[in-house]
């Protein structure tokens, strides 16, 4: 991959107000994008999600993010107005949520909300945003294009919605994905064939992926490089392939805790956390 | 415990299940694996009585079901959703949540088993009085499965119980499943994409494509990979990890 850097995120810190107190759920974050495969893993509420959505602009509203610097090539993106965000947000920065059904409207076709998002960035008739559209849900692998054209969000299984939601993010063509849990959803089989398109995105087209994922097998054999997360924290950095060679104690634990093809019944390893883990 | 045969479901014209049989012995588990659409939730839905057309026989503990499913039903089975976003209600706390079926069911001493719910899935007290949406995914797939387990069922219909949750919690709950099974007899109808937690959790596993089993396996023929049918295999091999390679030769079977 080159060295090109895309994007710059730099101690980045995202604070929520909760009636119970403040929750810090990203503590400092950094790190250099080029146009490579990056995993970010990690426990539950460890803060990746909450990585991914402030680099769009997408906290909560309880929240509030600092970073001394957030860089998208010269975009500022700690300072943009809602007109300036309008050109990154899905043009040319795309997230694909954790929850795919909570991000479809639920009373539109889905058929339609493609076409709407592709509309948003592109000047063409409706003809050819269907054409288009359904171009998308045969790359995502979706077998019966047509129907689910014509379905209503709740009418498709799980695994199709978030097919569904990666061709929404994919038809503006953007230049780095964050694909929050993409796959998680789908069959091993399908799992794969969309991490082929996604992959072929980053090699043919030059695009960034920030892929957030809890499957460390998947990411260490997919990506290029890996953050490790904790508790708002990044514990540990190091290359996909070295996974398995990590050296953090909460990273091996991780990978203690995996079930194996051995059809052992038995209970498995639990993670044993330490205090001195959450010290920035 | 349950015994499905030829079960076949529809959504207006599109036939989703086709000729299913499942047998399900008191206090086993059961596991699904298959296709993104090939009908795995369909069939645990069908049971729990959220599909309207559908033919065959369902049996429950000796229990023929019919078209309703009574209060009773639900005491003794339970199922967690895929999901969890969207089978929580978003402005309700997790307290309420959680306190709503014991109340329908008149269980008093909701108190007493929120608490413990909640620590049996591992979850601090403090979230009792949050939002859905002020939970991460995996807290909230956890409230889920908290929500069926506060009914004491005897059967649980798991659907994809631990894809939204990190291995450390996945590995937790699937102890806690595991041990909820071994302490209370529950038994389970377990759907999952990952086929090592399938291998791990259950005894006897089917395989579908397209709304039919296709192959059924011991986890031991799973964890050898000594499966029959294409799909099957390249199901198998796909558990590998990804290599672009591999993903050029998967073919879609119908
Ligand atoms: N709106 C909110 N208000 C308060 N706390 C929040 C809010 N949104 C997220 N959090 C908290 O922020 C922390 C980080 O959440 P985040 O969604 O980034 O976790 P995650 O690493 O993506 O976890 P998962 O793997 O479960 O999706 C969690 O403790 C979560 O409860
Ligand atoms: N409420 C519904 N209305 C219409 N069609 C539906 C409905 N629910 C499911 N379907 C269709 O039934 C088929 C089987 O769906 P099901 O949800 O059982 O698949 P699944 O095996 O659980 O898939 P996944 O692994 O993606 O969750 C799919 O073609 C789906 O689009
Ligand atoms: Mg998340
Ligand atoms: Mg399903």
């Amino acid at each position: 991959m080159t060295t090109e850097t895309l994007l710059t995120v730099q101690d980045l810190e995202v604070t929520f107000n909760t009636p119970k107190g403040k929750v810090h759920a990203v503590r400092g974050v950094s790190f250099d994008l080029g146009r490579e495969r990056l995993g970010i893993v990690g426990e539950s509420g460890s803060g990746k999600s909450q990585t991914g959505r402030a680099i769009l602009g997408l906290t909560a509203a309880n929240g509030s993010i600092s970073a001394s610097k957030m860089k998208f090539h010269d975009v500022d993106l700690a300072n943009l107005t809602p007109k300036q965000w309008r050109k990154v947000r899905g043009a040319r920065i795309s997230m694909i949520m954790q929850d795919p059904k909570y991000s479809l409207n639920p009373v539109m076709t889905i058929g339609n909300q493609i076409i709407e998002a592709y509309r948003e960035h592109h000047k063409v008739n409706t003809k050819e945003a269907r054409h288009r559209a359904i171009e998308m849900l045969e790359a995502v692998k979706i077998r019966d294009p047509q129907r689910v054209f014509d379905s209503y969000p709740h009418e498709v299984s799980g695994g199709m919605g978030q097919r569904v939601m990666i061709a929404m993010m994919l038809i503006p063509d953007p230049e780095l994905i964050i694909a929050d849990e993409p796959t998680s959803a789908l069959d091993v089989t399908v799992q794969l064939q969309v991490m082929a398109i996604l992959d072929d995105l980053v090699r043919d087209r030059g695009m960034a992926l920030i892929f957030i994922s809890h499957d460390l097998h998947l990411v260490s054999s997919f990506c290029d490089r890996v953050l490790v997360m904790y508790q708002g924290l990044v514990v540990e950095e190091l290359r996909a392939s070295e996974l398995h060679n990590a050296k953090h104690p909460y990273t091996k634990g991780l990978l203690n805790c995996l079930p194996k093809m051995n059809g052992n019944h038995d209970d498995l390893p639990i993670l044993e956390r330490e205090a001195s883990w959450a010290e920035g | 415990m349950i015994e499905i045969s030829k079960l076949n479901a529809w959504f207006d014209d599109n036939h989703v299940l086709k000729d299913v049989d499942i047998s399900v012995p008191e206090n086993g588990s059961f596991g699904l694996v298959g296709e993104s659409g090939s009908g795995k939730s369909t069939v645990l839905r069908t049971i729990t009585g959220l599909v309207d057309d559908w033919e065959g026989t369902i049996t429950v503990k000796g229990n023929q079901l019919g078209p309703k499913r009574d209060k009773d039903f639900y005491r003794l089975v339970q199922m967690v959703f895929q999901d969890p976003f969207g089978s929580l209600h978003p402005r309700h706390t997790i307290d309420r949540i959680l306190t709503e079926p014991v109340n329908i069911h008149g269980l008093g001493n909701s108190d007493a088993r929120v608490v413990e719910a909640l620590k049996q899935v591992g979850l601090d007290n403090a979230f009792r009085f949050r939002y859905p949406h002020q939970l991460s995914g995996g807290q909230r797939q956890r409230v889920a499965i908290a929500r069926a387990l506060i009914l004491e069922p005897k059967v649980l219909l798991l659907d994809e119980p631990t894809s939204a949750l990190d291995v450390s919690i996945q590995a937790e709950v699937l102890n806690l499943l595991g041990r909820l099974r071994r302490d209370l007899g529950l038994t389970y109808i377990m759907v999952s994409h990952d086929l090592a937690v399938v291998a791990h959790m259950c005894d006897d596993i089917a395989i579908m494509n397209h709304g039919r089993i296709v192959e059924r396996a011991t986890a031991e023929q799973l964890a050898e990979g000594t499966l029959e049918h294409p799909y099957s295999q390249q199901l198998y091999k796909a558990a590998g990890g990804y290599d672009r390679a591999v993903v050029d030769t998967f073919v879609d079977w119908d």
